[in-house]
């Protein structure tokens, strides 16, 4: 393993027995991940993303394969991976009759933290995740959005090498979610931490992953920059509306022509296609047209988003993914939610 | 001082991850100590509404009643408390905060013991409640009988708060199986144990149970040892009973939490 790979994984592969009938959650994931990166798996419920993040947190065996996490092998040395990991769970991550601020203690003593260290690291961590108002509440008493932020503080009580988070933002209401992300990114600029989550909202893996693997039926199938992923697998949806009806079998034409793309007729004086760098493309198609004297009356270019990419890749929608795929048997409780945040 | 944490690997230490995980369970109860006495209602409800009754029964003074009550009141503390407390762990294992200590570079055991070794701070706590609101009414209990009956409560809530956690381990996000398990034990342990009601006039199939029933024997000591006395075969019982509870106990919850995930 290069020295600035943080977790590299060899054919790691989960099978489950349910009700008797062998079920892959994880098959083959080879991935390696370098130190400081934001990598966001992408997929819908059910795809695997839970249950590698699992087996990379020694949560749970793999079947076959392996995988070192911060220098350490899952297998033959869980405790040095879980003393130099920091994970966030789908779930509250401290005790519901706890203090904010006693859990966070408890957790540096758990890391072998001595008393002033861990008194000052959570002094640190309720200001830079803003605890302060609430470190003396009890954490059922702490709103959905607050409880995050102190999970992601307990993940990050030990300086961990990296950054495990599970569906850090299901369940939070926009304003939360935007709030949480702020946090992740600033933590992530002032530890250098690498951090590695699991998400079905897409223009979350857009806005703030470096890294995108997308993840179906137990499988990698993309692993790139969103930006990359989204030009090369999807491209831009152009439409133009014409001033006349007559003009739009010459304008289908030279569409073919410059953007190699064939165009869908939408009603009789407007036509849609879609094309790798389409927004740039599109000038040079609206002096071609205005060239042949068609003129155009509007023009719209909109990017690909992750769905689309998805959508190229597996011939359906994430949101459609969601819907059609049975739970594997590790994510009957973390896989089941509802995807929003869609941004088509 | 984030770089003086950088690189650091904890290894997992028995000793030093019991003590952190049972410092950690006591500090609901440091505080928020209140919430130890409302947890009293049930047997003080038992102590006042049942006690009478027993007076009544047996014709005998309240002091010589409460004698023989108060010390069946303080294993029945144990009992419905300690008994209880894997409903803490099961919820914790459905909100995610149980899968975080997993996590954590912990030995596994040190999960279960220190929350165990908490169980007796609690029965600590409540026995020397009641035993101070049941002097009010005349009971008087030996000192060191006392100290020594703190002591054989304290090895068999050990055992049974082990048991109650290995049952949410077992039982997992199953809440209604787990009280379904725990209230049916519970109760048969309970009667069969003659805290309630002396089990002398019972019929001799209810006896012989009650002879393999550790409570019975708990509770029989606890009784000897408040009147002071020490060296009777009761209280060799009792803590034959109380110890297995507990050893029996630590063992099926070292197993059932080296299996969580």
């Amino acid at each position: 393993m290069p020295s600035d790979t943080v977790i590299s994984t060899q054919s790691l592969t989960k099978r489950f027995t349910v009700k008797k009938t062998e079920v892959t959650a994880v098959t083959d994931l080879s991935i390696d991940v370098r130190r400081g990166e934001l990598v966001a798996f992408l997929g819908p419920n059910g795809a695997g993303k839970s249950t590698s993040l699992r087996m990379l947190t020694t949560l749970i065996p793999p079947t076959s394969g392996g995988a070192s996490v911060a220098g350490y092998d899952i297998e033959r040395d869980p405790s040095g991976v879980r003393s130099r990991i920091g994970y966030v769970g789908q779930g509250s991550s401290g005790s519901f009759s706890q203090r904010v601020r006693d859990e966070l203690l408890s957790q540096g003593a758990f890391y072998g933290m001595g008393r002033r260290e861990r008194t000052q690291r959570t002094d640190e961590l309720i200001s830079s995740l803003e605890l302060e108002s609430f470190a003396s509440r009890t954490v059922q008493q702490l709103s959905g959005g607050q409880k995050r932020r102190l999970d992601i503080a307990l993940g990050l009580v030990h300086a961990p090498a990296v950054l495990f988070l599970d569906e850090p933002s299901t369940g939070l209401d926009p304003q939360s979610r935007a709030n949480l992300w702020e946090h992740i990114v600033a933590l992530r600029a002032r530890y250098g931490t690498t951090v590695f989550l699991t998400t079905h909202y897409l223009e979350e893996a857009d806005r703030y992953a470096e890294r995108v693997m997308v993840m179906d039926s137990g499988r990698v199938i993309a692993d790139d920059t969103a930006a990359t992923l989204k030009a090369n697998l999807a491209g831009d949806a152009i439409t133009l509306t014409l001033d006349e009806a007559t003009h739009l079998a010459r304008a289908s034409s030279a569409v073919e022509r410059l953007a190699g793309a064939g165009a869908e007729r939408r009603d009789d004086r407007t036509l849609a296609f879609t094309a790798p760098q389409g927004s740039a493309l599109l000038p040079r198609l609206l002096r071609e047209l205005d060239h042949e004297g068609i003129r155009v009356t509007t023009a719209t270019a909109v990017p690909p988003t992750l769905d689309d990419v998805f959508l190229a890749l597996t011939g359906r929608t994430l949101r459609d993914a969601d819907k059609t795929e049975p739970d594997s048997p590790e994510t009957s409780n973390d896989e089941t939610r509802t995807l929003e945040g869609s941004t088509r | 001082m984030t770089a003086a944490l950088e690189a650091r690997t904890v290894r997992p230490q028995l000793a030093r991850d019991t003590w952190n995980v049972l410092l950690r369970e006591l500090k609901p109860m440091v505080r928020d100590p209140f919430s130890l006495i409302f947890s009293l209602l049930q047997p003080l409800v038992f102590l006042g509404l049942f006690g009478p009754l027993l007076v009544a029964q047996s014709g005998q003074d309240l002091a010589t009643t409460l004698a023989w009550f108060v010390p069946g009141v303080l294993v029945m503390i144990v009992l419905f408390g300690t008994g209880a407390t894997g409903s803490n762990l099961q919820y914790e294992m459905m909100t995610g905060s149980h899968e975080r200590t997993l996590v954590a570079p912990l030995s596994r055991p040190a999960l279960l013991i220190g929350r165990a070794l908490k169980e007796v701070a609690p029965i600590v706590v409540q026995a020397l409640v009641i035993v101070g609101i049941a002097m009010i009414f005349g009971f008087r209990a030996h000192p060191l009988g006392l100290l020594a009956g703190l002591g054989l409560l304290a090895v068999f809530g050990i055992g049974l708060g082990a048991l109650s956690y290995s049952l949410a381990l077992a039982t997992k996000e199953h809440e209604w199986l787990f009280w379904g398990v725990q209230q049916s034990l519970i109760f048969p342990l309970l009667i069969l144990s003659g805290v309630l009601l002396p089990l002398d006039g019972g019929p001799g199939w209810m006896r012989a149970v009650a002879s393999f029933n550790p409570v019975s024997h708990v509770v029989e000591a606890q009784r000897a040892l408040l009147g002071g006395s020490f060296g009777s075969s009761e209280v060799l019982w009792g803590w034959l009973a109380a110890l297995l509870v507990a050893l029996v106990g630590l063992a099926v919850g070292v197993r059932a939490i080296r299996k969580s995930s």
